[in-house]
């Protein structure tokens, strides 16, 4: 594989004097999808939050496309074409579902799939039928498809998913896993934490485990899946 | 009846200007949580401004409403220079930090706009091809505020467009709920902001221009202006457009019948329905629960210690301030006299602030009632001193009674609104009530009796008893009182869920935080054998802030190192100047720039460092 899209090194990240993170590496091809794995509490939404530059401090080598990261703030990260989806949803509830598209609205860059509103509804069905309905009156899975698609709307060429699959029914999440897919098959790179080893082998080519902010292991989904050890270790609970 | 429309006409044209200003407090508050104090300054600039635009370019419609246009676009374009210049280094601060702030901004706006236009009040031309009045039911009414009431349901619907309607509006009402994912959408929020103070401050400008032709511009115009923006926003609920617009139809209706009402307490009346709206809905007419600010514990970063030693030190200080008397002169001593009052003024708001994590904004209210309380016993019933002194902390702990009740109903910036609006009422009692607090002349002739007039004895007297009430403050502080203070302060949740009543302790300190400033402002009265409606006022109760600010708020000692360091400044450095209000300004917006700890902090978190 030639030259990843992203490429991160020695990521160190603290909340006040917390060290959470302690030299996380990991690389994402172009077209690829990377799980993150690990316990509750290992550190994977923070890795997803400080490669977007969301956490209070960080220290790292942080490639992408072949722009230095490390010392951008979070908006800057995400105009290079960076698409943060968070575990906690977080969509605006005060605003409708295409006002929430609105604000994830980026214009369109060479060399990552262009969406547009009708395209989104167009993958995510539940939400055509409720483009004027504001974010307090919408199911849980129903604000997990809002916050993908308002987050595509930036037309992203690599996407950090985190926890896509939490909390969610289990029909909502065979669909996640498809729209997934769908998005790897568009040509985009996706970073995805994950504790449930069945959505993330569904999904992704390779998985890196982590555990109390450390690298533990790394190889292709089959690997891990064959790897009783591994999984033994860091993430049966 | 043709009197009372009329009456209810001039309600609504004051009520457009109330809104268009606290709709610009509103918007920026929303979006950038900040209560900007020098949001009435904005509004006074614009009006001056308008008034030098319009004196030269007002003679006919087209020159006269370019000049309020143009000076609104001003006031919006230095909005935004504040913005980038402090605002921004303040967003994560907590909100003690921002008030201060921005009334460091007051102040230096303060000299700056005597400096530019002269002391003296100033009366701008009326609105060409308005000037006359219209009848309704035989009644004249001014043409202009006609136009007026016709305008804040303008703007409104101009702003609704505005947020509903464009990208720049649903990029702000995103940001408002939640800033970090709108920036991890790709949306600058700096630049966002920027825009939101320009636009909030434009309004504030805007409102001030349309005054000229209503009333004279004058220095006093922003604080008063700031503070009933502040109601209105209060009571609209905090971030609320529309609830700022009912709030301030029903505000101007209040004032307008009011006045005819109860003419002495106009200002009582406004505060008081504001209180009555908190405690009815508690995030006011349209407002919405929100989780507490992030910024309300963040003061907290060094933990309370004791320090080693403390006691030894805390004697042997003692010890060196009685003697003071032996070598220091009489200016001196007063001096001193004054630095021990305003030191345990201090620690009592640091005890809220420190201990509570309640960000008082009216302390001045218990320092002024205790004051008052001394020099009133003293002059309609001819009290002795004793008796008189005794009676300051009874009188400002009542007071505190009664406001603590209400005010510890809420925490953070409207725990912080509620304080001002009672410090307020105090305040507008002392200013409005004549025949018994003499109003703005003050009660003349409170001094100390022969026995205790000597500058000595009175500085003994005044450091026994400040010495006594700092002691048992600081045993207070590290008696299981509080801690569960401070446990209330740190998590509420988790205070009230180990059996911690955290509102009532809340209550009591703030009952024992009046009643030892009430102590002090009754020393205050007679060490300076007169007392004012300004003991009161909004700036005597930043002074207090600035002193805890000074002294660091995780350190018992730092009020009073605040206190000796503020006192010094003022009566030594300000006095050189009569710029004071510029210095002073300029002194707050460094020190909440450069020490967010206070300097107390500062050299210890140096002292750790080396």
């Amino acid at each position: 594989m030639s030259d990843p899209l992203l490429t991160v090194d020695g990521l160190q990240a603290w909340y006040g004097r917390a060290h959470i993170l302690d030299g996380i590496a990991l690389t994402i091809g172009r077209g690829e999808v990377v799980a993150l794995m690990g316990r509750n509490g290992a550190g994977k939404t923070t890795t997803l939050k400080a490669i977007m530059g969301l956490v209070e401090r960080r220290a790292a080598t942080l490639r992408f496309d072949g722009r230095d990261l490390s010392a951008l703030p979070a908006h800057r990260i995400a105009r290079l074409g960076v698409g943060y989806v968070p575990e906690d949803r977080r969509i605006f509830a005060d605003l409708t579902v295409e006002e929430n598209l609105e604000v994830g609205r980026q214009p369109p860059r060479p060399g990552a799939p262009a969406w547009t509103p009708e395209k989104l509804f167009a993958l995510f069905p539940n939400l055509a039928e409720m483009r004027g309905r504001r974010g307090t009156r919408m199911s849980g899975g129903e604000q997990q498809m809002l916050t993908l698609a308002r987050t595509l709307m930036g037309n992203p060429s690599l996407l950090l998913l985190d926890e896509p699959s939490e909390g969610l029914a289990p029909l909502i999440v065979k669909q996640m896993a498809e729209a997934v897919r769908r998005l790897k098959a568009e040509g985009l790179s996706v970073l995805l934490s994950e504790q449930s080893l069945s959505f993330a082998s569904s999904v992704a080519d390779r998985a890196c485990v982590i555990e109390t902010g450390r690298l533990r292991w790394t190889g292709t989904m089959a690997e891990l899946l064959a790897d009783d050890g591994v999984r033994a270790a860091y993430l049966s609970v | 009846m043709s009197f009372l429309l009329v009456q209810a006409l001039s309600g609504l044209a004051t009520a457009a200007t109330l809104f268009l200003v606290s709709s610009g407090l509103t918007i920026v508050f929303g979006v950038t949580r900040i209560v900007n104090f020098a949001h009435g300054s904005f509004y006074m600039v614009g009006a001056y401004a308008g008034w030098s635009l319009i004196e030269r370019f007002g003679g006919t419609p087209a020159g006269f409403w370019g000049s309020v246009a143009a000076a609104a676009l001003a006031m919006g374009v230095l909005g935004a220079a504040m913005e980038v210049g402090l605002l921004r280094r303040l967003y994560r601060s907590p909100e003690l930090f921002q008030l201060l702030g921005t009334f460091g901004i007051v102040l230096v706006v303060q000299d700056l706009t005597a400096w530019a236009w002269g002391p003296e009040d100033l009366l701008g031309r009326r609105a060409p091809g308005l000037k006359g009045s219209i009848d309704i039911l035989d009644q004249p009414f001014p043409l202009y505020d006609l136009v007026l009431i016709g305008l804040g349901p303008l703007v409104l619907g101009l702003l609704w467009l505005l947020f509903n309607r464009t990208r720049w509006g649903t990029l702000v009402r995103a940001a408002t709920q939640d800033r970090e994912m709108t920036s991890a959408l790709g949306v600058d929020p700096a630049r966002l902001f920027t825009g939101v103070l320009f636009l909030g401050c434009a309004l504030a400008g805007l409102g001030g221009a349309l005054q000229v032709p209503r009333e004279s511009v004058t220095l006093q115009m922003d604080m008063a202006i700031v503070v009933e923006a502040f109601v209105v926003v209060v009571v609209g609920g905090m971030g609320s457009l529309t609830g700022a617009f009912l709030a301030s139809l029903l505000i101007g209706q209040l004032q307008a019948f009011g006045i005819l009402v109860f003419p002495q307490i106009t200002l009582v009346l406004v505060f008081l329905f504001m209180a009555v709206v908190l405690v009815l809905r508690p995030h006011g007419l349209l407002g919405r629960a929100e989780e507490v600010p992030p910024t309300a514990t963040a003061a907290v970063t060094v933990p309370l210690s004791a320090g080693r030693h403390a006691g030894p030190w805390a004697l042997a200080l003692l010890a060196l301030l009685a003697a003071a008397p032996l070598v220091a002169g009489d200016y001196a001593l007063i001096l001193l006299t004054e630095v021990v009052i305003l030191a345990l003024f201090a620690a009592s708001l640091h005890l809220l602030i420190g201990l509570g994590g309640l960000v008082s904004f009216g302390h001045a209210a218990w320092f002024g009632l205790g004051a008052y309380g001394s020099a009133l016993l003293v002059k309609h019933l001819g009290a002795p001193m004793p008796l008189a002194l005794a009676g300051a902390p009874v009188l400002a702990g009542l007071g505190a009674l009664v406001a603590g009740w209400f005010c510890v109903r809420r925490s953070g910036l409207y725990f912080a609104m509620l304080t001002l609006a009672f410090a307020q009422i105090v305040w507008s009692i002392a200013f409005q009530w004549y025949a018994v607090t003499g109003g703005d002349n003050g009660i003349l002739g409170v001094w100390p009796p022969g026995w205790a007039a000597g500058k000595a004895t009175y500085y003994w007297l005044t450091l026994g008893l400040c010495g006594g009430t700092l002691w048992l403050l600081r045993r207070v502080a590290f008696a299981p009182f509080g801690y569960a203070l401070r446990a209330g302060r740190d998590s509420g949740l988790r205070a009230e869920s180990v059996g911690i009543d955290v509102r009532r302790f809340q209550w009591m300190a703030f009952v024992l935080a009046g009643t030892a400033a009430g102590l002090a402002g009754g020393l205050y009265a007679f060490a300076k054998g007169s007392v004012f409606p300004t003991l009161l006022a909004v700036p005597q109760s930043v002074d207090a802030l600035v002193m805890v600010l000074m002294g660091g708020i995780q350190t018992v000692a730092g009020p009073l190192a605040g206190a000796v360091a503020f006192h010094l400044l003022e009566s030594e450095v300000m006095s050189l100047t009569d710029w004071w209000r510029l210095v002073l300004g300029l002194i707050i917006v460094a020190l909440v720039l450069i020490f967010p700890k206070g300097i107390v902090g500062f050299l210890s978190g140096f002292r750790r460092r080396a």
